[in-house]
Parts: structure tokens; C-alpha cells; sequence
């Protein structure tokens, strides 16, 4: 502070009072002041005012308006200043003569908040031009007026030391409230921060789920104690680590790019499902939740990442997963897990990817069940599914066990069909070994259906059914064995299978018909029976000749009534002819399937149709193949001389193409053999003739004699071999020579007495 | 722990690089509670538009006119939004001058400000000081200290004396104004005051301009615009004006030939 001029020195003690109001409480002194100049008062204050400060108080007024911010109106300035004024006033006339006064003015104004410094240059302005005038001093006597000009740059001096020094003072006092409210502010702002870090730290630190915050280039900063135990790892050695020092490899990828998205401020928070490997090596499963911390800017600073361990729930799913996928016996992959693997592959791989099956299913293990019981199938199983693993490890493929005891090793990728029949090579190897289980050995053998083709060309499910088929070739092939698809197989085999879907209904739709062909005695050309033959007009594929049909009638069983049907037909026939040409000796020769000769009926069904149709037993001839004949058990064989002695003609067909005992024949109720065509194919030609062919049929006609029994040759196609057969001494013949199969109608006109054959070229 | 978020709660950060608009006011004014970045930004101002610190009275005159309307009228509560820093010719040093034991509650959002406001008010059990947004009226109407000494079933008298021009559009001023109206009691005042471009167009975008590069940018708004803020208030006489113009206590006071050089508008309404 500054000392008060020479000439105030007496009034020192004034000063610091007014000083000391003007230190105090700014505000609350501008408030005094002001409730001051509002009060009633005022008025009669101004009403006992001369007029001469009245007249100055209002220029003092319009001097300094605007110069500073004050809480008054122009009337309510005016009042204060002529307060002011009159205290001035009395200053400069007083005796003896003190400066204090202007001080004090001086810091009342600042007090009423007249804090511009043009209100200080205007008021000692106005001051030094108006006062004396306004107050009617210039005009008191020589020297007076001299007296009171240098009073009032007295007053002048000290008004401006006291503005001074109170703007000072309000100055500083001011900016020492605004640094003191900032300082409380930022106090209080840490407080909260502190308070805020704490309450963080408890959580951070108590938290049960693992916490851990990261700078952008993902250097570890801080984790929690949950994370740590989570991980297994200190905390220091975590914060060593990065935040990409824990890709796992099984990572989904957008793991990573939401981590980029995120460090990049692209986006705020990302949660996923996410492994880790602790560091024992141990998968963690967790549910990963990442924010982005920002500064105030908004520019992004720090990553808190939150995990909660969901290994349980994983371990959980997973082992259901598992659970449903595995097959609980073997521990391999089950069906559901192999067809997921199939149709992945047909959905996803690029289309001219090849794979290859390879259909397992082991030979007889049923008897090994029924024979050792469950257990010991069951570990034989397991043997056998080790085996299989290890061999389709090799080769990297999957191994699933689809139920049962069948098995299959889905080859990826593959290379070629040489590629999968050598997987199915080593699959059969590898159970060449037998397997000791419960002090047995026993011996397993394997049949394998191998498909292997392009996806494109194909579907999961036709796969699957080829691989099935497949293997069942292998099975009726033989087993122990693969099988290779074949689609041309699988072709026929499909056509057979619908014919012999179609056959039962065919034959109550009568869609088969009888045709006969003509057997001519080779010494006159002669008629001397027929064979029945059996045709199919099936809709679709038009006439069928018995070699289509009749194998698979036998297979389904509808042999037994097609051919009870079949004999009706014949002997219905045949008894026309009977009464057509009583006399002559004509018989119709119907053929016996393996499975007929074998009805229990047979007996009574042949009975009942002579019965029937009144044919005379004489005039029915049944042809058995050689090897229904020849692995007659008893009973067969007792059936067949019931027929034989009811006079019924019995012939063995298709002869010598079985391994007939010879020796056997003449124990058999037989009356005729049937030299199957393809020994008589031998003789066709006169220059290319087969010898031994020729010797062949020659032998068996010599045997036939022997043995009483007739000989008829089958498949007659030229006369050179009508020729050599009749020099041979082969008692008929059939075949394209003489004539086709023909319905019956056509016999007819063959039984016209004197009819005969040609046996030679007729030469014209 | 350096990385933390600030939560929500704790006060905001005191940026003394950056001028505060409270302070820069209290600078317009002749204050001395402000820092050399205030002043710089006031200078700046002034000089783009050398009638501010003429403005600022004028605004803060119409502050004292306005309360003291207020008061004559019964009003015996006061609620002052964007209080700021409080200076000569207070809100509660008007009030208390007629009825000391009327409630005042200064709210503003600077820190600083209502530290500063605390400082100065310690003591006195008839001022409250709120630190809140007002863009927030849910958390303002909620705060507890203002709900103990208000009593909101009875007229209030609110004052937003410039600052709803810190609330952009985009912070929806009239809908804080509506949350406001819903709040208050009929026979409640808003008086409010508004920096406006409409009297000295060139100046006030100046000033508008440089504004917009500090942390609080001011928002010029018309008249219109203006009085779309009363909305559901009924006009006090003389509705919407020039800052001097209304009510004056004398002629000289009015500056009537030259009121629109004040760029500010101010106004009174009634909840009915
Ligand atoms: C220009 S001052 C006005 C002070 C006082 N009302 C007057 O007119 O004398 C504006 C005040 O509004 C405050 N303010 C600005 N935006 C605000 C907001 N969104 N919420 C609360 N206060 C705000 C500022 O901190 C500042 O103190």
C-alpha cells in the first residue's frame, strides 16, 4: 500500500479506516453501499443537498455512466455521487484542511463497484474542471480561490489513491476468491475422482470377474486378481504381456477385427465368446466384454476388457456335444457326427472335390453275439474299433461308427478310386489278425462297400445308398472282400428290383402268357411234345423272357404260384390236344422251379390239376434243373417218385452244365435228360465243329441209353446240328430250327396227322 | 489409476486454457474473477463490438428490474439458471433487501462459478447453490438441496438471464423451458434474457463467430425464436424487447433512440 501525501499525513488514521472497509468482503461492502443508497433516506439527503453539488452530482453522473457496472439506475448513481459530493465539499472548506476525505471518496467508489478506469480518469476530470465552479468557489477573494485549487488537487491526489488502492485491493481480493474457487473446485473434482478411483479399485479388486485395462499398441496395463487366477498367471507377468499374445488359435476371426475396429475408435465396446490358454496350457472359456476408453477430447486412450469364465458351460456343452456326436462303446464319432461331416463337405467344398466311402460291416459278428454273448461281442467291437482308428488315422480319415457292428471311414479329398480301395485293402489287414478276447480267438473278417466319385455328380444321401449297396455286393459277393460301386451294376440291379416289385400284381393282372415250343424226334420229324414257356408283357418293358423274371419270382416266392399257374395253363392246353389227337403220344413238358420241387404241396397241386384238367399224367412232363434234382434231400426225392409213378414224365434240364454224380442218375425216378444248348452250340457248323463238344454229347447220349432214359437237345439251330445229332443218336430236339415259342393256337396245325418237321435242307 | 473414466458424478474438470463464458462476464462487467484466457476472448469480443460491457450492463440492469418486478408482484421464491459469478447487484442481495428469509436457489453448471458462489453465500441460510446443467431439468428439478429450499406447489420466480443462448437447438432450449413450465407452479415468472442479431446484425455475428471457437458457442436467436421459448407463458408487459427498453425506472435508463444496439432481448412471462 501506498503512503498517503505529505500534506495528509495527519490524517493517517482516517485512511486506514477507510482502507479497512474496503478490504473487507467486497461484495458484501458493495452491498452495504448499495442497500445504503436503496434506503428511504435518500430523499431527504437530497432534498437538504445545496444546489450547487446537486448541479455537480449530475454532471459527476453523466461523466462517468457506462464506465463501469453498478447495481443502481441513473437516479439512484446521482444520489450516491451527491453524497459523495457533499463530502468533498465540506473537505475543501474545512479547517484545518485534511486530504482524507478525497481518499475515502475514492474508495467509495470502487466499493460501489465503479471499477472502470475511466470512471478514475473522469471523475478527477469532472473534478478538477466543475467542482469549484459548481459549487460557487471561484468566485471568493484573491488568493482563495488559489487556496482551495490546490486543495482540491489535493483531494484530487488522494481521491485517486484511494480508487487506486481499493480497486487494488478488490483486484486482488477477487482474484484470490476466483483462485481459491478454483482451487476448491479441483479439490473437490479429485475428491470425486479419488472417490470415484476407489469405489473402481474395490471393484477392480474384489470383482469376480477377470478385469484388465490395455493401452492401444495392447500392452497389459492392469488386471485383477480374478484375471490373474483365471489365467494363471501373476499379475506382473501378465502386465509384461500384450493383449495379441493370446490369440488362440481357434479365435473366431472377428474376434480380432472388432479388436481392430476398436483400437481403430471405429466402434466402443465389442463382446464375444473367447479362449485363452492359461498358463498351465488349460483352455479358458470366456465371455469377452472390451470397452473403449476415451479422453476428454474423445480421442480413444485405454481398453478395459471384463471376462467371465464360462469353461464350465463349455466344458458342459462341449461334453454334450460330444456326447451327442459319439458313439459311448467305441468312443468314435457316431452317425450324427458323420453325416453333419458329409453334408458339410457337399454343402461347403468347391464342387469338383472328390471323397470316398468306405462302408464297413463285419461277417457273422451276429454269431459271435448269439454264440459268446453281448460282452464279448461288445469288446470284440471295441477291438475291432481300435484297429479301424489306427488304420484310418493313418491316412488322416474319419472313422464313425454307424450302429451295429457296421463301421465307415470317410475318405476327404480324395485322390481316386485307387485311393480308397487301397483304404479299404488296409481296412480288411487290419483285422487279418484274429482277436483274443476272454481266452477266445477269434478270426473277423470285414465286407466293404467302396464308393468314390465327385461331389458334384452326387448327393450325401446317394452316396450313402451306394455305399450300401455296395457293401451288400460285397456281402452276397462272398464277404471278407470290398466291393466297388458300379453304377451299371446298380442299374441292373435297380431294373430287377423293380420288376420284382412288379411281379405279384402282374400276375393277378395276368399280365403273363404261355408259350410253347414244338419238340421234334429226330428219326421222322415227328411232333412229340412242347415246353411250356412263361412270358411277362409287363407294360413298361414289353415281353420278358423267363432268364428276366424267373430267378427273381424265385428269390420273392411268387415262383410257387406263377408256376402253379404256369402248369394249370399247360395242362389246360395240353388237354385240348389230348382230345384233339387222342391217340398220338404228345406230352407238355413244364418246368419246376428249385423252390417248386421243394413245395410240400407240389403233390397235391400237380393232382388237383390233372384232376383239374383231365390231362393224362402220361402227358405231363416236369423239367427239374440238374441241381434241384441232385441236392434232393429224401423227402424231394420221395416226392419226386410219387409223381414219376403217377405216371407223370420227369426230365432234368439244362444237363450237364451241373456236376451231376452220373453214378447217382439211376437211383432217380428221371425219364429224359435236356443237353443244355451251349454243348450243342459245339456242333453248328460242319468245318468249326468243337470236337469235343461233339464227344461230350456223344458220351452223355450213350449214358442216357444206358440208363434207359431218352435224350432231348436243346437249342437246334442248323440242320448240320440236327444232323450230327441224329447221327449221335439223340432221340429229339428243340430249338429256332424247328420252331419259336408260340401261344397254343399255333401248336395246333402241328398236330395234323401226318405233320412232320424237316430234318434236312430241302432242297428244291 | 491414470486410465480411468471420470464417472458421471464427479464435477467437471477445471480447464483454466480455456475461457469460461462466467468469467468472461464477470470481466465485461469490471470483475476481476477471471484469468488472462477470459480476458483475452472479452478483449477480443470488445473489440469486435466495442458497446459489450455497455450490453452487460444493460442485461445485468434489466436482472435487478426484473426481481425486483418480481418481488412488487408477491414473488417469494427465486430460482436463478446460469447463475454465474456472482458480482455486485446479486439476485439473493435484491431479494433479501426486501424479504431476508426469501428462498434463493443459483444454479449454474461452470464449476468454478458455483464454488466461487458457495465461497460468497457461506452462511447465509436463504441462498442454495446447485451445481447442473440446466439441459438436464430432470436431475435440476430432482436436485434435493434445490427441492429443500423451494417449495415447488408455490410461485417461483425463475430467471435464465443469458444463457439459454449457450443451448444450441440441437439441445432442444424450448423443451427444457417446457420441462421447466411443467415443474413450476402457476403464478410462477420466467424472465430471461437473449442475445439476439436482429438490432446490430454485423457486430453480433461477429461476436457470434468468434464465440463459436470457445467452449460455449452462443446462439443468435430472432425474436421469434425468442419468444417461442415463453411458450405457454403469457406475456408480461411489455413483452419481448430490447434489453433497457423494458420497464425502465427513467427515460435516461430506456436509451429508447437506441435500445436495438443492445443485441439482447429480454422478457417476463406468467405461468398461468
Ligand atoms: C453470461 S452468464 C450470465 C450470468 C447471470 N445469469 C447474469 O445474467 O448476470 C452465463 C452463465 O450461464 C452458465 N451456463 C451456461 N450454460 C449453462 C448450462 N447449460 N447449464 C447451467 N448453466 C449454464 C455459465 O456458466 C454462466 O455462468
Amino acid at each position: 500500500m501506498t503512503s498517503p501525501p505529505d500534506r495528509a499525513v495527519s490524517t493517517g488514521n482516517a485512511v486506514s479506516t477507510g482502507n479497512a472497509v474496503a478490504t473487507g468482503n467486497a461484495v458484501a461492502t458493495g452491498n452495504a453501499v448499495s442497500t445504503r443508497t436503496a434506503g428511504p433516506a435518500r430523499n431527504t439527503a437530497l432534498a437538504q443537498a445545496g444546489p450547487g453539488s446537486l448541479r455537480f452530482a449530475g454532471s459527476w453522473a453523466r461523466a462517468v455512466a457506462g464506465t463501469s457496472y453498478v447495481p443502481m439506475e441513473i437516479a439512484e448513481v446521482e444520489q450516491f455521487l451527491l453524497t459523495l459530493t457533499e463530502k468533498l465539499a465540506a473537505a475543501l472548506l474545512a479547517e484545518p484542511f485534511r486530504s482524507c476525505p478525497g481518499y475515502e471518496v475514492g474508495t467509495a467508489l470502487v466499493d460501489a463497484h465503479f471499477t472502470g478506469v475511466e470512471t478514475l480518469g473522469r471523475t478527477v476530470s469532472v473534478l478538477g474542471e466543475r467542482l469549484l465552479a459548481e459549487l460557487g468557489l471561484e468566485t471568493r477573494g484573491d488568493g482563495e480561490p488559489d487556496e482551495l485549487r490546490s486543495r482540491l488537487a489535493v483531494l484530487q491526489g488522494s481521491f485517486a489513491e484511494g480508487f487506486a488502492d481499493a480497486l487494488r485491493s478488490r483486484t486482488l481480493d477477487e482474484q484470490e476468491a476466483i483462485r481459491h474457487a478454483v482451487l476448491v473446485t479441483r479439490e473437490e473434482a479429485e475428491r470425486a475422482l479419488r472417490a470415484s478411483e476407489a469405489r473402481f479399485r474395490a471393484v477392480f479388486a474384489d470383482a469376480a470377474i477377470g478385469i484388465g485395462i490395455g493401452d492401444l499398441a495392447g500392452n497389459i496395463l492392469d488386471v485383477n486378481q480374478s484375471l490373474s487366477d483365471m489365467l494363471g498367471y501373476p499379475v506382473e507377468e501378465l502386465c509384461r504381456h500384450s493383449a495379441t499374445d493370446f490369440v488362440h488359435p481357434d479365435d473366431a476371426p472377428e474376434v480380432w477385427q472388432l479388436y481392430a475396429q476398436l483400437v481403430a475408435g471405429e466402434r466402443d465396446h465389442f463382446r464375444s465368446e473367447k479362449r485363452y490358454f492359461r498358463k498351465d496350457g488349460a483352455v479358458l472359456w470366456t465371455d469377452l466384454t472390451v470397452s473403449l476408453i476415451r479422453d476428454d477430447s474423445g480421442e480413444p486412450r485405454y481398453m478395459v476388457a471384463m471376462f467371465e469364465d464360462i469353461s464350465e458351460r463349455h466344458s458342459l456343452q462341449n461334453r454334450l456335444h460330444h456326447q451327442a456326436m459319439h458313439d459311448p462303446l467305441t468312443h468314435l464319432p457316431n452317425r450324427s457326427l458323420f453325416f453333419e461331416r458329409l453334408s458339410r463337405i457337399f454343402a461347403e467344398a468347391p464342387e469338383h472335390t472328390r471323397l470316398g466311402l468306405c462302408y464297413l460291416d463285419l461277417d457273422g459278428f451276429k454269431v459271435v453275439n448269439d454264440a459268446l454273448g453281448h460282452d464279448i461281442g461288445d469288446q470284440l467291437l471295441v477291438t475291432v474299433a481300435d484297429r479301424l482308428k489306427a488304420c484310418a488315422a493313418d491316412g488322416g480319415h474319419l472313422l464313425a461308427r454307424m450302429g451295429g457292428d457296421e463301421f465307415v471311414v470317410l475318405v476327404e479329398d480324395s485322390q481316386g478310386t485307387g485311393q480308397v480301395v487301397a483304404v479299404a485293402d488296409r481296412l480288411l489287414r487290419c483285422l487279418d489278425q484274429p482277436i483274443r478276447i476272454g481266452g477266445h480267438d477269434l478270426a473277423v473278417s470285414a465286407s466293404i462297400g467302396v464308393v468314390e466319385r465327385e461331389i458334384r455328380t452326387s448327393s450325401s444321401a446317394d452316396v450313402m445308398q451306394a455305399a450300401d449297396i455296395t457293401l451288400y455286393w460285397a456281402k452276397s459277393d462272398g464277404k471278407s472282400r470290398w466291393a466297388l460301386f458300379d453304377s451299371e451294376r446298380n442299374d441292373r440291379e435297380v431294373a430287377r428290383y423293380t420288376l420284382s416289385a412288379a411281379l405279384p400284381s402282374a400276375l393277378d393282372r395276368g399280365e403273363f402268357e404261355v408259350e410253347y415250343q414244338p419238340l421234334v424226334r429226330f428219326s421222322d420229324g415227328s411232333l412229340v411234345g412242347v415246353e411250356a414257356l412263361v412270358r411277362w408283357r409287363h407294360p413298361t418293358y414289353g415281353r420278358l423272357s423267363p432268364d428276366r423274371f424267373i430267378s427273381l419270382a424265385e428269390e420273392t416266392g411268387l415262383i410257387v404260384p406263377l408256376g402253379r399257374w404256369v402248369l394249370r395253363e399247360a395242362c389246360r392246353e395240353a388237354r385240348r390236344w389230348q382230345d384233339m389227337s387222342p391217340d398220338r403220344r404228345f406230352f407238355v413238358s413244364v418246368n419246376l422251379a428249385v423252390r417248386q420241387s421243394r413245395d410240400p404241396a407240389l403233390v397235391s397241386d400237380v393232382t388237383a390239376i390233372l384232376e383239374e384238367t383231365g390231362l393224362e399224367p402220361g402227358r405231363l412232363q416236369l423239367e427239374l434243373t440238374e441241381s434241384a434234382i441232385m441236392g434232393t434231400a429224401d423227402e424231394a426225392l420221395a416226392v419226386l417218385h410219387t409223381l414219376s409213378d403217377k405216371g407223370i414224365r420227369i426230365a432234368i434240364d439244362d444237363f450237364g452244365t451241373g456236376y451231376s454224380n452220373l453214378a447217382y442218375l439211376r437211383h432217380l425216378p428221371v425219364h429224359s435228360l435236356k443237353i443244355a444248348g451251349s454243348f450243342i452250340e459245339g456242333l453248328r457248323s460242319s468245318e468249326d465243329g468243337d470236337p469235343v463238344d461233339r464227344q461230350i454229347v456223344g458220351a452223355l447220349v450213350s449214358l442216357a441209353h444206358a440208363l434207359d432214359l431218352d435224350v432231348t437237345a436243346e437249342g437246334v439251330e442248323t440242320f448240320v446240328q440236327a444232323e450230327r445229332l441224329k447221327v449221335i443218336g439223340c432221340d429229339a430236339g428243340q430249338g429256332w430250327l424247328f420252331a419259336r415259342p408260340a401261344p397254343a393256337s399255333a401248336i395246333d396245325a402241328l398236330l395234323a396227322p401226318g405233320f412232320t418237321f424237316p430234318i434236312r435242307p430241302e432242297y428244291p | 489409476m491414470h486410465w480411468l473414466e471420470r464417472p458421471d458424478w464427479a464435477p467437471g474438470e477445471i480447464d483454466l486454457e480455456r475461457p469460461s463464458v462466467a468469467r468472461v462476464y464477470d470481466y465485461y462487467l469490471g470483475g476481476s474473477h477471471n484469468f488472462a484466457v477470459d480476458r483475452q476472448l472479452a478483449q477480443r469480443a470488445i473489440r469486435l463490438m466495442p458497446d459489450l460491457p455497455l450490453i452487460m450492463q444493460a442485461n445485468r440492469a434489466f436482472l435487478r428490474r426484473a426481481v425486483r418486478f418480481l418481488l412488487a408482484a408477491g414473488v417469494r421464491q427465486f430460482l436463478d439458471i446460469g447463475s454465474g459469478i456472482p458480482t455486485v447487484g446479486n439476485v439473493h442481495e435484491i431479494v433479501h433487501a426486501s424479504d431476508p428469509d426469501a428462498p434463493v436457489v443459483y444454479v449454474d453448471s461452470d464449476p468454478v462459478a458455483v464454488a466461487h458462489s458457495r465461497a460468497i453465500l457461506e452462511g447465509n441460510r436463504s441462498a442454495t447453490v446447485v451445481q447442473c446443467d440446466l439441459r438436464d431439468p430432470r436431475a435440476l428439478f430432482g436436485d434435493p438441496a434445490l427441492r429443500a429450499a423451494l417449495d415447488l406447489s408455490q410461485p417461483v420466480g425463475v430467471l435464465m438471464i443469458a444463457v439459454l443462448h449457450f443451448v444450441p437447438d440441437s439441445d432442444d432450449p424450448a423443451g427444457v423451458v417446457g420441462r421447466l413450465y411443467d415443474e413450476i407452479a402457476p403464478g410462477s415468472y420466467l424472465a430471461l434474457t437473449h442475445a439476439t442479431a436482429d438490432g446490430d446484425q454485423a457486430n453480433a455475428r461477429a461476436v457470434g463467430e468468434l464465440y463459436a471457437q470457445s467452449p460455449s458457442p452462443l446462439v443468435l436467436r430472432s425474436r421469434a425464436e425468442v419468444s417461442a421459448l415463453f411458450k405457454g407463458f403469457s406475456p408480461i408487459d411489455p413483452g419481448i424487447v430490447f434489453l433497457p427498453v423494458w420497464r425502465p425506472e427513467s427515460e435516461r435508463d430506456s436509451h429508447a433512440h437506441e435500445a436495438e444496439r443492445f443485441s439482447g432481448y429480454a422478457g417476463v412471462g406468467l405461468r398461468t
